[in-house]
């Protein structure tokens, strides 16, 4: 092992947006979540909760709801008024549609996913149809006073329950008519306090859920219009809710960061009468509960202090392994920070802007675990702002320091930096090759004379960067059987022959950059799961990338051999994936010289 | 059929299971005894008596309300009917030592007492209390929590699912389980927990898919909870004195009854869910309302954590004077068992904080008529322990005692005693306090006029006694008030209180002097003195010299202020004996062997209002005054017992059952219908007693020769100087007639009796042969007193009952 310096970085300010809304797959393999900047967020359940996708914010762009439908569409609908569908695989808002009733300020879709039904600040409700391409007005339904906050489909989308201020109305969808309003705020001693109702659901069996901002969760009896229960769970506002797909079970969120279990129990053992019953309280929190979804075996709230977290119940969950721990997301799955080794410096991606700072230095030296002192304060160079609403997808410094990219949906710029005595100052290189935006990843080569560009349908751009400050084309490089995905991850190794880059789907291609030709193509799914986030280093002869959580892969390639391991962190237990002579994996140990890189 | 569980043996103050019952009596379990309270009267309606420990649990016969079942830690199950105070039936098992939940089938029987065999344990490894033990919906499961564990029995089923908490204390959180309950009507379990959470479990059914929800305000342990009749509310109570109720098992809807005086530790439902009660840890029972508003307590004696002012009796009220709430001093009358009033005496605010140092109240005198009360307090602190002397005056407009004159620092350590000089025939002219300390002084105090106009008076000091540079330890005025005795250390030195001069010192090395006593009325010419080295000594006054000792490890000196007998209670291998003598006879009056295992630490003569006919001569001693005990209990808590005369009470708050008892017991015996027959079974049990006990000591069995004055009178006279029968006759019937109204006590004390007469005989066994025994401690005999009755007179005693029986079947 060699000397290491560990810099203990602690000016690195980002504050991550607050949760907005969540959207449960129907099929409860992945989660849609929505940030208060307007980001949009997939994780996938299968893939230990990886966070697969990130769809950069934009000012101008609310999501007040998210929605799955017709299968693996995702649809959001905020503020703004529009309805935009979400381009998956090209990681960008796609097309948008006005929903035009100003607005939107909840949205959900029907159980068969085909239509949707929005609802607005004037009060009105509309469906909308889900088309090949994109999605059609259908028609309005009864349009009353006052904005329709939430809104729930009938299993079986007969009727909608649309709540608003101070009560809720179920609508008769064949009809368009309302059937039914019930106000929430009798009998209050705050009646004179407006009664927001945040968040319904309607239940097969005809129950309507509704919280309020009274801090309750009430079931009604719509047909007849009466009050069944009435649980007073918090003093504060109870701001969303989820009740499992088999109604036994639901989540509520409220305004103290506090999140509810509430379940539907036998009141006597054995017995068919049941009631729903406030059970266990959750404070994972601190602020307000925004969004809560009900997965078939975990309760998932996200909050305003930007913290996701999944709680897996435990009756429903078979073994007691890595899928009944508490999940908390707080920090970003993806690569914010990149460092120019040689230079010392740090870049910092926050949503609008980058910020340059060179670390700190000592000349002491010290024995393990010791804090040194510092003779050079870290400092803080400059501040680049990106122009225009969009936020930013990535950035990237170069090893040497001298070079700085970074990319927004629709712009990709890369500049010159110099460090002098004088202080720092920032060029932009002009006439940067036109490419079809946005990348998806930045990074230089360890001499800092290559840009690679991750973009999308699984092409990577190669630029050859220029002194004083230019930069030229170089080539494309592309998977030889095609790919709809864009790249994610880009890692070239550090003697620079080699480049390997991940994609959407999870291939892997390791490109030979002497002769720009694909090298190595492997899909890590040697067992069919499809463990998550990669991120790649590549020493000489070996591959390998290490995934977000609890699983490693490693690669060796030695002269066209093609070897892999899967290395398990929890168990520190290197696997072969290639079947032994008798069939099955053996554990056994890779080259050591791969474990150095693993090391690394 | 019907099973009741009962934990095999359980160690605790007061039994859970208080109820009321529909008619609105409250019963609760008290030391040996059930008590039944009405609610209607607020007054103590009966007594069941007959367990020979303490009661452990009481339940409502389910399908009887008027009668309860009670468990005790003498092994037995009895069925009382409440109302009547009769034992229905007894029920004797044989219990392993291990806590166990068992399942007992009760026997059919109607007789008495009935060994029940089948016996059959349903959970292992329960907790020592019934709060921790709870039956549910319809009884078809049991629940018991223990440590973290809650395990709950289907009785159908015969399915055992047993959960745990974690045991890590995160965050200040305590996962224990206190006390658990069922709901009424649902299959909802709440547990308490040592952290002040409520937790309601549901699904218990399932062992994964079992659920909880918590409720938390408490800050401490949760002592009790209860739900109420339809479970749409739940009770709860700790340290914090505050009953919470939760509506609908909600967190958000809950009320308070706040400031109801000290911690609870049980709470209980009337079956009609109209009253609660609330027990507190300072004996008293308070009964609240539905609505949650407190109705009415009962307040026994105050557990006191330290009775450091001993008992005092008050010559006005005739009631006992102790520690009560800290700071103050209750006044516990006797013979209603209920508080007759607490006197601030510290008027500061007590802080319940552990390891503050507060100020409490360590001693406490009366004058004679009990128009003063001089009261002494001093901190906790033992370096400096700020001391306060306060005179009380008596004002009968406010009927209270008034604070007279405040002193402070009356001497600079420790005050270990302080008398009043007792004359009451001189008036309050010649009243005079005198207080001992460690700081080696005596001080006398007197009252002085105060120039004011008003004719106010107030406490001065008069006179300050050394000797040798001795600290000073008890002082007493002799019945006259004209001596005064002080020991110092090892000495008692006797000074005049007319012109305080030293009159004579005695000593009995080695060994300090642990108490003093003069002697009363015709023995009044003695001085009584226990020392620490196991010593008791009776000084001649006039003669100055030792009159007798005896080797007695003395705890406790107590003479009765309206006769000359002295009790002594001595503490020896691991038990306490009670002698009682003249200090002019050298050998006891009456003797009682093991009186109790505690020890006694204190003890009073409370004098009777009206004196009891005794016509035993072994109680003639407790004519005027009956003897309270004070001992202390190894309980889990510091609680107070009291003993009264025989047998101890362990308990809680009773304090005259056991004594009244013993006199239900003799008044039973001696208005037995003098009948032929009555005359042949007495004659028939005297002679096995006196085959049983080889010394046969007859006093005891004197006391079934006489029933009344009449038959007494009739008894003492000379046959040849009795009028003629006829003209005896009718007195004698009207004897009779008086000593009916005793017949249904006797129906009650029926299972008493028979227990405390086999303890009469097993005293009897052990003879007036007396304190010689005394033999394990290292010094030789030195007083070879003894006091044995010469045989002569035992066999005229013998002699003289022959005779008086023959006389009497005779008739």
């Amino acid at each position: 092992m060699g000397e290491f310096e560990v810099h203990r970085v602690r000016f690195f300010g980002l504050v991550p947006a607050g949760v907005r809304c969540l959207a449960c797959h129907p099929r409860g393999s992945r989660l849609a979540l929505a940030r208060t900047d307007g980001a949009v967020e997939v994780y996938n359940f299968a893939a230990n909760y990886f966070q697969e996708k990130v769809i950069p914010g934009h000012e101008a762009r609310s999501v007040e709801s998210l929605c799955w439908a017709a299968g693996d569409r995702l649809f959001g609908a905020g503020l703004g008024g529009d309805i935009t569908e979400y381009d998956l695989s090209g990681l960008s808002a796609a097309r948008g549609l006005d929903g035009g009733g100003g607005p939107i300020w909840s949205m959900v879709a029907n159980s068969s996913g085909t239509q949707l039904a929005i609802g607005c600040e004037d009060g009105s409700v509309k469906i909308f149809q889900v088309v090949p391409g994109g999605i059609q007005f259908e028609r309005n339904l009864d349009r009353r006073k006052g904005r329709v906050l939430c809104l729930s489909w009938h299993p079986s989308d007969t009727h909608i329950v649309a709540g608003s201020i101070d009560f809720f109305r179920v609508i008769d969808v064949a009809s368009g008519q309302t059937v039914q309003r019930i106000m929430v705020n009798h009998h209050v001693e705050k009646a004179k306090h407006e009664c927001v109702v945040w968040a319904i659901a309607l239940l097969s069996s005809g129950t309507v859920v509704s919280a309020d901002s009274f801090g309750r969760v009430q079931f009604w009896d719509w047909e007849q219009g009466t009050l069944a229960e009435s649980h007073t769970v918090s003093t504060s506002a109870v701001l969303s809710l989820a009740v499992s797909q088999k109604e036994d079970s639901m989540i509520v969120g409220t305004s103290t960061g506090a999140t509810y279990h509430l379940q539907l129990l036998p009141v006597r053992l054995g017995g068919l009468e049941k009631r729903w019953v406030r059970t266990k309280p959750f404070q994972f929190h601190s602020h307000d509960v925004r969004a809560v979804a009900h997965s078939p075996t975990a309760l998932i709230s996200g909050g305003l202090d930007a913290q996701l977290v999944i709680r897996p119940l435990m009756e429903k969950v078979q073994k007691k392994n890595y899928e009944a721990v508490l999940r908390k997301f707080t920090f970003p799955h993806r690569r914010l920070v990149s460092c120019a080794r040689k230079a010392r410096l740090l870049l910092f991606q926050f949503s609008q802007y980058l910020e340059l700072w060179r670390l700190g230095s000592t000349e002491e030296t010290g024995k393990d675990g010791e804090v040194l002192p510092l003779c050079r304060m870290p400092e803080h160079l400059v501040q680049l702002k990106s122009k225009g609403p969009e936020h930013i997808y990535c950035s990237c410094v170069s090893p040497c320091g001298t070079w700085l990219g970074y990319s927004t949906a629709s712009r990709f710029q890369l500049y010159r930096v110099r460090c002098d005595e004088d202080g720092v100052s920032l060029r932009k290189v002009p006439k940067v090759p036109k490419l079809l935006p946005p990348a998806y990843q930045l990074q230089f080569s360890a001499d800092s004379q290559i840009l690679f560009v991750a973009s999308a349908r699984g092409s990577v751009h190669v630029f050859q960067l220029l002194e004083p400050g230019g930069c030229k084309h170089l080539h494309t490089l592309r998977p030889p059987s095609g790919c709809s995905e864009a790249v994610y991850l880009l890692a070239p190794s550090a003697d620079g022959h080699w480049l390997a880059a991940v994609s959407g789907d999870w291939a892997i291609h390791i490109y030979n950059l002497k002769c720009f030709k694909v090298g190595l193509g492997v899909t890590p799914q040697p067992q069919g799961t499809r463990d998550g986030g990669l991120s790649m280093h590549c020493p000489p002869g070996s591959h390998h990338c290490i995934p977000g959580a609890g699983l490693g892969w490693l690669w060796c390639g030695n002269g066209g051999q093609r070897q892999s391991w899967r290395f398990w962190f929890g168990m520190g237990v290197w696997e072969s994936c290639q079947p032994g002579p008798g069939g099955s994996h053996q554990c056994m140990s890779p080259p050591a010289a791969s474990l150095r890189g693993a090391q690394l | 059929r019907r099973e009741d569980t009962v934990s095999s043996c359980c160690p605790g103050p007061l039994g859970r299971g208080n109820g009321v019952s529909p008619r609105r009596y409250l019963l609760y379990a008290s030391g040996d005894f059930v008590k039944v309270h009405s609610v209607n009267t607020e007054e103590t309606l009966g007594l069941l008596c007959g367990h020979a420990d303490l009661v452990t649990g009481i339940q409502l016969n389910p399908h009887n309300h008027m009668q309860v079942y009670s468990s005790s830690l003498d092994g037995t199950i009895k069925l009382w009917d409440f109302m009547d105070g009769i034992p229905i039936k007894t029920d004797f098992f044989l219990w392993s030592d291990t806590f166990q939940l068992v399942s007992v089938k009760l026997t059919k029987g109607a007789g008495q007492d009935l060994e029940g065999k089948e016996l059959s344990v349903v959970l292992d490894g329960v907790g020592a209390s019934s709060k921790q033990i709870a039956f549910g919906r319809e009884d078809s499961y049991v629940v018991s929590v223990k440590d973290v564990d809650l395990q709950v029995y289907f009785f159908k089923r015969k399915l055992l699912n047993r959960f745990s908490l974690s045991t890590a204390k995160t965050k200040g959180g305590d996962n224990r389980f206190s006390c658990v309950v069922c709901h009424p009507t649902e299959d909802c379990i709440a547990t308490g927990h040592a952290d002040g959470k409520i937790r309601l479990w549901r699904n218990f059914h399932h062992k994964k898919g079992y659920t909880y929800s918590s409720l938390h305000w408490h800050h401490d342990t949760v002592m009790d909870l209860a739900y109420s009749l339809e479970g749409t509310r739940l009770l709860s109570g700790g340290v914090e004195s505050v009953l919470v109720q939760w509506h609908n098992e909600s967190s958000c809807q809950k009320d308070f009854l706040p400031r109801l005086g000290s911690p609870i530790e049980c709470i209980s439902m009337s079956s009609d869910g109209v009253l609660c009660c609330t027990l507190h840890t300072d004996n008293r029972i308070s009964i609240i309302n539905s609505n949650l508003r407190f109705s009415r307590s009962i307040q026994g004696l105050i557990k006191s954590r330290d009775v450091k002012t001993g008992l005092v009796v008050d010559p006005r009220t005739k009631a006992l004077v102790l520690n009560g709430e800290p700071g103050h001093l209750q006044f516990y009358s006797l013979q209603s068992d209920q508080q007759l009033f607490s006197l601030d005496i510290v008027q500061r605010q007590y802080i319940h904080q552990a390891g503050l140092k507060q100020s409490d109240l360590v001693k406490v005198a009366f004058s004679a008529r009990g128009t003063w009360l001089a009261t002494v307090e001093e901190s906790e602190e033992v370096a400096d322990p700020e001391l306060q002397l306060k005179l009380w005056f008596y004002t009968e407009e406010t009927q209270s005692f008034a604070l007279n004159t405040r002193i402070n620092t009356p001497h600079d350590n420790h005050i270990t005693d302080m008398c009043f000089r007792d004359m009451d025939e001189l008036g309050d002219d010649s009243l005079i306090l005198v207080t001992t300390g460690r700081d080696c002084v005596f001080k006398v105090w007197v009252m002085v006029g105060d120039s004011d106009p008003e004719g106010n008076v107030s406490w001065s000091c008069d006179f300050v006694g050394s000797y040798h540079n001795y600290q000073a330890t008890n002082c007493c005025f002799s019945e006259d008030g004209s001596l005064l005795a002080v020991s110092f250390e090892e000495t008692v030195t006797v000074w005049d209180s007319l012109t305080w001069d030293l009159k004579c010192t005695f000593c009995h090395p080695p060994g300090n002097i642990r108490n003093i006593c003069f002697g009363r009325q015709t023995c009044s010419k003695y001085l009584i003195g226990a020392t620490d080295y196991g010593f008791l000594c009776c000084w001649n006054l006039l003669t100055c010299a030792l009159e007798w000792n005896a080797h007695l490890n003395v705890v406790v000196l107590q003479p009765d202020p309206l006769s000359e007998h002295i009790a002594a209670v001595s503490w020896l291998s691991k038990e306490s004996s009670l002698f009682v003598f003249k200090p002019s006879e050298p050998w006891p009056v009456y003797i009682q062997r093991n009186l109790c295992k505690e020890k006694i630490l204190l003890a009073a003569f409370v004098p009777r209002d009206e004196p009891e006919t005794i016509s035993s001569e072994k109680y003639l001693w407790l004519r005027k005054s009956q003897l309270f005990f004070l001992t202390d209990t190894q309980c889990r808590l510091f609680s107070l017992g009291f003993i009264l005369n025989f047998g101890n009470l362990k308990g809680d708050r009773i304090v005259t059952l056991r004594f009244y008892l013993h006199f239900f017991k003799l008044a039973v015996e001696e208005s037995l219908p003098v009948t032929p027959f009555s005359v042949l079974l007495g004659k028939h049990r005297r002679q096995q007693a006196q085959e049983d006990t080889d010394l046969g000591k007859p006093v005891v069995h004197n006391k079934q020769e006489q029933a009344s004055p009449a038959v007494k009178e009739l008894l003492h006279t000379p046959a040849h100087v009795l009028p003629s029968a006829s003209f005896l006759c009718t007195i004698f019937i009207n004897s009779l007639l008086i000593s009916k109204e005793n017949k249904s006590a006797e129906e009650v004390a029926d299972e008493v009796e028979m227990e405390s007469e086999k303890a009469e005989d097993d005293s009897d066994e052990e003879d007036v042969t007396a304190m010689e025994q005394e033999d394990t401690s290292h010094i030789e005999l030195l007083g070879e007193i003894t006091c044995k009755l010469s045989k002569s007179q035992e066999k005229e005693l013998r002699k003289i009952r022959k005779m008086d029986y023959s006389w009497i079947s005779a008739f």
